[in-house]
């Protein structure tokens, strides 16, 4: 009976690990339901996913390098530098393929960048990231000289515009970046070469992959997800402002995090990074409606890591406990030829 | 034989929830002897050293120390008993100097609160190492002396407490070659006399006769036998360990050999002392490379794996040159490696069974970019049940696995890679003697099938039982060359000494 006691409870942890952010979402969701009647709004939910799409965007980002084994500090700079010589782009050529072109293709550079300073290199990757911060934050000011881009056109166009009338065109960037990342990480060989890379650099190694290859990719994903937000940002501000965007990947670590990417490597879903933004953004959201300060949000935000990251950690330790106990019974092998 | 007991169990249990660990264990260790306790992995050994030790407490059941009945809430507590622990796994901090690591946690005090009398410590861990016998530099760093030379360091600290006299060793050899094991074993010796109870947990018969004053075997978290080593044989032991009879440790199959599968010409391997290698393997055949630590064995294999750039030679597949300079190029031709260090080099330990065999096969395994999950679900569960993998499924992850079945999966992810050439490492150090005669089983299976195997391995009997030929190496070249009936332990130790026979 004891026995049958601790695999229900056993499956009960397991299954809050995998689910509990969900439940999670859930419970924000129907709290806001009950504290705010415009909360559950359509209008509401559509806002709140355009505020979340950027930092969203940049959490997939995020989400690909720390399975991966890695961090950029340097996306909220990469989001300005390459935001801004979108805008020039766009307004030299008047195309918008070209406006997303230019930012993904200055994102991408940072981002090989990056990666070759980690492998070649061999920087650890706070260092090198940060130091692309200081290059791409400085390399705007320099490019703009300082001062704003106030007369953009229609760019702003690229956030005001509604599919169906509904859905923010920001809120299907979202939504296809997450779909995109969810299909690179679960279906492609390189996906399953970034978990593995991630979770033991050596065996991956000694497996036959490439690591700083697959490094390198994990980079360009990221630089090409971090291209597409700068042009939202860009969008939503309907201004070309140099300084934007400082400390966003504080906010896309935040949500890769809380929806349970790890930082030791080797795990994380792209599901989990999109409920963990969406997390995010409905605490800010219901915070705002009830007329709490940003500043006590930015509180909440860092006691919301804290908890997801403990309850990760204590999530393993029992893990590892249980196994430790399990190991002790004989597992009867499968039937089998011999 | 001294009737008064250092130590003595009396009906410890040991219950988690759902399982019980440890079952009425009972029995004595007599005072200044070896005490050897042995068992299949699982078999509470582990468990009871904790509660010893006081990293657990026993759920029921009475430890006496000295005849007075103790419990200890804390490493430290059991400490100030005089109970020390060495433990399998070393932790260290590699950027220590030995002086300080010596005296960690126990360095000379200023009058200052807080403040370290450093020339003083100093001074107290050379005395220590002058005292022991040891010449190492003292400024050297964990990180620049080998992992033999910091166990004894090790055992060094742990000794040099004083009031110690109850010293726990687990597997302390899992990583020395024989010279060095020899000199712990003198070590041991010089404890014993000096009246320091010895409790020793180990996998290896031969060392175990060596210095067993009395051994318990232990079975399923219950006690089988306690007794003085004279009265057991390997035999016996074994029985009691798995509780049924291996006739045959070594399930060696007749095999016809076929062409030589891999060769290897005047090879050498860059920032290693491997240096103007000849030989060769043929289909089928099992062939050993033998040699004390140090001797290059793990390097050549590296080498041969692509892992350590090629310095001159040649490697041939089949009587063509290859050109091996990465571990995909040695995939690609067939050649794979079973590293020494599992869990460093042979999975990734956070992700699924699953994910780890289908790893290096994913090329084989996927459409264009993506994986082909039926196909990879399919062959992943062939192999799953050929190994006879236990595990409850094939998503559970890989580090929560015993020691053998990790290995299993290693094996499991190269066999699926339809090797021509196998390379082992150690491949049963660490498991319980019925995962070995598996991975043996599995040995001579993959032989059958015509696999070129290169075994290293430092255990000897192992070695004789399933090698066909063995080459023997010696300070990074070969000395010698054994067929199978050639094969003695005396002889293969002459040539890996340096000796001729």
């Amino acid at each position: 009976m004891e026995k049958r006691f601790t695999d229900i409870r056993g499956l009960f942890s397991q299954a809050m690990r995998r689910y509990g952010i969900y439940l999670i979402l859930l419970l924000i969701v129907f709290a806001g339901s009950v504290l705010s009647p415009v909360f559950l709004t359509s209008k509401n939910i559509m806002s709140v996913g355009r505020q979340v799409s950027v930092t969203g965007i940049l959490a997939f980002a995020e989400t690909i390098l720390i399975i991966g084994g890695n961090v950029d500090l340097s996306l909220g700079s990469q989001v300005a530098l390459s935001g801004m010589i979108s805008i020039n782009t766009y307004l030299g050529t008047g195309s918008a393929v070209l406006a997303f072109a230019s930012a993904i293709a200055v994102c991408v550079c940072c981002s090989l960048f990056n990666a070759f300073a980690i492998t070649k290199l061999q920087m650890p990757g706070f260092v090198a990231t940060m130091s692309m911060d200081f290059i791409a934050r400085g390399a705007v000011y320099v490019y703009c000289k300082g001062t704003p881009i106030y007369q953009v056109g229609d760019y702003g166009k690229i956030s005001s515009t509604y599919l169906f009338g509904v859905v923010p065109l920001p809120v299907v960037f979202l939504l296809g970046v997450a779909v995109l990342a969810a299909v690179i990480l679960r279906q492609t060989c390189l996906g399953r070469n970034i978990y593995a890379v991630g979770g033991n650099a050596e065996a991956a190694f000694a497996s036959g992959i490439s690591v700083s290859r697959t490094k390198f990719k994990a980079f360009a994903i990221s630089g090409l997800f971090t291209g597409i937000a700068a042009v939202i940002q860009m969008a939503r501000l309907n201004t070309g402002m140099p300084d934007t965007a400082n400390g966003y990947h504080g906010d896309a670590i935040a949500a890769a995090v809380i929806g349970g990417a790890s930082f030791t490597g080797g795990a994380g879903t792209a599901a989990g990074t999109l409920v963990g933004a969406f997390v995010v953004g409905f605490i800010s959201n219901i915070l705002n409606l009830k007329g709490i300060s940003i500043y006590v949000q930015q509180i909440i935000k860092g006691i919301l890591i804290i908890i997801a990251v403990s309850v990760d950690i204590a999530g393993k330790n029992r893990k590892i406990r249980q196994v430790a106990r399990e190991k002790k019974e004989p597992v009867e092998p499968r039937e089998g030829p011999a | 034989m001294q009737a008064e007991y250092k130590l003595r169990f009396e009906g410890i249990s040991k219950v988690f929830p759902g399982v019980v660990a440890l079952d009425e264990v009972s029995f004595g260790v007599h005072k200044g002897t070896v005490h050897v306790l042995m068992g299949e992995n699982g078999a509470g050994k582990s468990t009871l050293m904790k509660i010893i030790n006081g990293t657990q407490q026993q759920t029921a059941g009475r430890m006496y120390l000295d005849g007075k009945e103790v419990s200890f809430r804390s490493v430290y507590e059991a400490g100030q008993h005089g109970i020390g622990m060495i433990c399998q796994e070393l932790s260290y901090i590699p950027d220590m100097t030995i002086e300080k690591y010596l005296m960690l946690c126990r360095e000379h005090r200023r009058r200052v609160p807080g403040f370290i009398d450093w020339p003083k410590t100093r001074a107290a861990a050379r005395a220590l190492l002058e005292r022991e016998g040891l010449s190492y530099d003292p400024r050297l760093t964990m990180r620049e002396i080998s992992i033999s030379d910091i166990q004894i360091l090790e055992i060094t600290k742990c000794i040099s407490n004083d009031n110690i006299d109850v010293l726990i060793m687990d597997e302390p050899t899992s990583a020395l070659s024989n010279k060095e094991v020899a000199r712990l074993f003198d070590r041991i010796r010089i404890l014993k006399e000096k009246g320091i109870t010895i409790l020793y947990i180990s996998h290896k018969m031969d060392e175990i006769f060596q210095i067993a004053d009395e051994i318990t075997v232990m079975r399923d978290g219950r006690h089988i036998h306690t007794a003085p080593a004279s009265e057991y044989t390997p035999e016996s032991m074994v029985t009691m360990m798995v509780g049924r009879r291996i006739d045959d440790v070594y399930p060696k199959e007749p095999v016809a050999f076929g062409e030589k599968v891999l060769e290897v010409r005047d090879f050498s391997t860059r920032y290693t002392n491997v240096s103007g290698l000849n030989f060769y393997v043929r289909a089928g055949e099992i062939v050993g490379l033998a040699g004390l630590m140090g001797a290059g064995r793990t390097e050549t294999a590296r080498g041969l794996f692509g892992m350590d750039a090629l310095e001159s030679g040649q490697i041939l597949l089949d009587g063509k040159p290859v050109n091996i300079r990465s571990v995909p190029d040695a995939v690609r031709c067939g050649i794979v490696m079973a590293t020494e260090d599992r869990r460093r080099y042979g999975m990734i330990g956070c992700r699924s069974i699953s994910e780890n065999i289908a790893l290096p096969n994913l090329r084989k395994l996927s459409r264009g970019p993506f994986v082909d999950r039926r196909k990879e679900r399919r062959h992943v569960a062939e192999m799953f049940r050929r190994l006879r993998i236990k595990a409850p499924s094939e998503q559970t992850e890989a580090k929560t696995l015993s020691g053998g079945n990790q290995q299993k999966v290693v094996l499991a992810k190269w066999l699926l890679a339809k090797p021509r050439v196998l390379i082992l490492d150690e491949p049963t150090r660490g498991i319980d003697v019925g995962a070995k005669y598996e991975i043996y089983r599995l040995m001579s299976q993959m032989a059958k099938e015509g696999i070129a195997i290169l075994l290293i391995s430092s255990e000897l009997p192992e070695f004789i039982g399933m090698c066909d030929r063995c080459y023997t190496m010696y300070n990074g070249r070969m000395n010698g060359e054994l067929s199978r009936a050639e094969m003695t332990q005396e002889r293969i130790m002459m040539h890996c000494a340096g000796g001729k026979s």
